[in-house]
């Protein structure tokens, strides 16, 4: 049963890992602003909960766990709000996404 | 915001059951400081002194924020809740490995579309469920929210294709239903 | 095996600051330190139980306090300036 958690705990921390690592190379290689605040969430909501997952099955039921529980819950719950905040203080400014020719004229605006 | 437009937004909300405003007041303080006892663990009077003074100072300034005589939403944190957050982890999942595919390629071709999602059924605190958990999903993204209408930026057409198919909306007008 | 995580942590915080540097607009670089700040909020996570020191985690709930209230109030900077920017013009079109 303990092998298993440890086993099932190393397999999270293992891919949140990779995930952090995808959504960095996304954020690096998209071509705009908003196909990299996709990448960006990846590691947002994937790595965090993966990571923070993992580490929770090694704390076990403990005081750790519970804070660890808040942090992931704080980060799932503010991180579209600051990604909701970007994209529209970058659509005012006037940042375009490349998405945007592809709609007919009518539907833009 | 005036008693009409509150009272509309609260129908969807699941139901308000208008607590009394010092009932929310006593419950916010407890929760405060549970909070407070949490994260400090120690019981000394000095630091449980301290930790009083800041829940009151807290409670101070929401109740100048006009918390407590405005009529809230009230969400329903039951069971109903945590099966759509289970479902949300699924979605989270599988558009990861989408997004993942598309940035692992050897060439970045990306032809990212912009989605109109029609929510005027929901109630305001639904549609900012329905946006945030867009947002949250990896692939997608909600640039703005205006009179019941989502501008979704979507980085695959898979992505886009499941967003109108509206699965998400449906799980979310169910959340707010009583 | 702590040690993967925390340096793909750190491997990915590099590749934020990559993009921050790059820009080439001021939100890319808000974007990216955003990233760089949940990246150390996890970083710090993996620290406390990498070093068995739990009160990290502490620290590491404060950090993404901060980090969420700086970005929103960065960007409340910007959108005024943009809007500002945006009133300025209609005015100069008004005037001509």
């Amino acid at each position: 049963m303990t092998v298993l958690v440890e086993i099932l705990s190393w397999v999270l921390l293992t891919l949140g890992g990779i995930s952090v690592l995808i959504g960095g190379i996304g954020a690096l290689r998209m071509p705009d602003l908003y196909t990299r605040m996709h990448a960006a969430s990846v590691t947002d909501s994937m790595g965090a909960m993966l990571v923070l997952g993992g580490i929770m099955l090694q704390a076990g039921w403990s005081l750790a766990t519970i804070k660890l529980i808040t942090i992931l819950l704080f980060l799932l719950l503010t991180s579209p709000t600051s990604s909701n905040a970007l994209a529209s203080a970058a659509l005012l400014a006037g940042t375009r996404p490349i998405a945007e020719a592809k709609q007919e004229p009518g539907e833009v605006q | 915001m005036s008693a009409e437009s509150s009272a509309a937004d609260s129908k969807g909300a699941g139901g308000n059951t208008a607590r009394p405003a010092y009932l929310r007041m006593l419950l916010l303080a407890l929760v405060l400081m549970a909070t407070w006892l949490l994260w400090s663990g120690f019981f000394k009077p000095l630091l449980i002194g301290l930790g009083v003074l800041s829940c009151a100072l807290t409670l101070y300034l929401v109740r100048r924020m006009d918390f407590f005589t405005r009529e809230a939403f009230t969400l329903h944190y039951d069971f109903r809740l945590l099966r759509f957050w289970v479902w949300l982890g699924r979605e989270i999942v599988l558009s990861s490995l989408q997004v993942a595919r598309v940035v692992l390629r050897r060439r970045i071709e990306v032809e990212p579309i912009l989605v109109d999602i029609n929510a005027g059924n929901l109630s305001t605190v639904d549609q900012v469920l329905l946006g945030n958990s867009i947002t949250l999903t990896p692939g997608t993204l909600t640039l703005d929210m205006h009179e019941g209408r989502l501008r979704v930026h979507a980085l695959t057409a898979e992505g886009a294709a499941a967003l109108e198919e509206g699965e998400m909306q449906r799980r979310v007008a169910a959340l707010g239903r009583r | 095996m702590y040690y993967v995580v925390t340096i793909a942590t750190l491997v990915t915080m590099d590749l934020a600051l990559i993009r921050a540097v790059l820009g080439p607009s001021v939100y890319d670089r808000v974007l990216a330190m955003n990233m760089f700040g949940t990246k150390t909020v996890l970083l710090l996570s993996v620290i406390a139980f990498l070093y068995g020191r739990p009160d990290f985690l502490d620290l590491a709930l404060a950090y993404a306090l901060i980090n969420f209230i700086g970005v929103l109030a960065v960007l409340e900077f910007f959108r005024v300036r943009s809007l500002r920017r945006q009133a300025e013009q209609l005015e100069e079109a008004g005037i001509e």
